[in-house]
């Protein structure tokens, strides 16, 4: 396989944190996960039941209509003792058992919104709202897409007014981290300590 | 055969229910690979030079996610591996400091 050794692994002594990129088909999670990842962006299918569950054992991969699913992760080292993994996944409905597994643990998720078919990234705010995890919602501008102002833009996505919403180009990475900073200043902003015992 | 070393200790996961794409696989040097299946001997291969996420690991093996947890799952119930999971908020003093450090370094990068 064609990787070096030397930039394969992670810090021993690290902690990985994640974040989940979803979107609509086509909306640019591939581009943010590979401008802001260190490594060259991977991507693994995951094979899905018809019901719309992740499999968790090799049992239910037998014998069952499987559907697959591809997953782009990326990776970012923060600090020798933190390394941020990045998961984008398609935010629909329809993958909600894949999402809902991957939204588990997960600091806070970004959705992406491509401003031509915004309908199609309600899915993702939905699955959020319903997790109850934090999320930063990014229009990621095309050339040539409508630009639409940001109350209208929040009506359409039917989105919570406490939560970010920031524009953003994917293909840039001082562009693209401004939307992971939103999100985990959002995160801390938010953050209530728990009063000492 | 009866294996001296088992997953213990504050972030060890036997169980694959938690197992998480973003989990950290450490190998333990001390459990031999030797007598491993052929997927649970590459897992390790690839596990013992350094640290990689689950999701590095299926990558790297070029094999399903759902699969490799199961494997890892038995390699961790073996003591051949240790799993790290991901650090996931709680209240605490010690989240938001770990919350801080990530934005600083974000903001640093």
């Amino acid at each position: 396989m064609p990787y070096k050794s030397s930039d394969r692994y992670v810090p021993p002594g690290a902690r990985s944190v994640k974040i989940v990129v979803l979107g609509p088909f086509a909306v640019g999670k591939t581009t943010f996960v590979g401008t802001v990842s260190e490594i060259r962006p991977m991507r693994t299918e995951e094979e899905m039941t018809q019901a719309g569950r992740l499999v968790d054992d090799l049992e239910d991969l037998r014998g069952k209509t499987t559907t697959t699913v591809a997953m782009d992760f990326g990776r970012l080292t923060l600090t020798d003792d933190i390394v941020l993994y990045l998961f984008g996944t398609p935010g629909q409905h329809r993958f909600r058992g894949m999402v809902r597994s991957l939204m588990e643990g997960a600091l806070g998720g970004l959705v992406l919104v491509d401003t031509r078919r915004i309908a199609d990234s309600s899915d993702a705010i939905d699955l959020l709202e319903e997790a109850g995890l934090p999320y930063t919602v990014a229009i990621n501008h095309f050339d040539g897409a409508p630009r639409y102002a940001e109350s209208d833009l929040r009506d359409s996505l039917s989105m919570p007014d406490h939560r970010p919403l920031v524009g953003l180009d994917a293909r840039m990475f001082s562009s693209a981290k401004q939307g992971l900073i939103v999100l985990v200043s959002d995160i801390l902003a938010h953050f209530r300590p728990e009063p000492a015992r | 055969m009866i294996r001296s070393h088992t997953a213990t200790g504050g972030d060890a996961i036997p169980s694959r229910g938690s197992l998480d794409d973003a989990t950290l696989l450490v190998a333990e040097t001390g459990a031999p690979p030797a007598g491993l299946p052929a997927q649970a001997h590459r897992v390790m291969d690839l596990c013992l030079p350094g640290v990689l996420s689950v999701s590095e690991v299926a990558y790297h093996l070029q094999l399903p996610g759902a699969v490799v947890k199961v494997i890892v799952s038995k390699l961790i119930d073996s003591g051949h591996l240790i799993a790290r999971a991901p650090y996931a908020p709680l209240a605490g003093q010690h989240d938001e400091n770990f919350l801080r450090q990530v934005l600083d370094a974000l903001q640093k990068l």
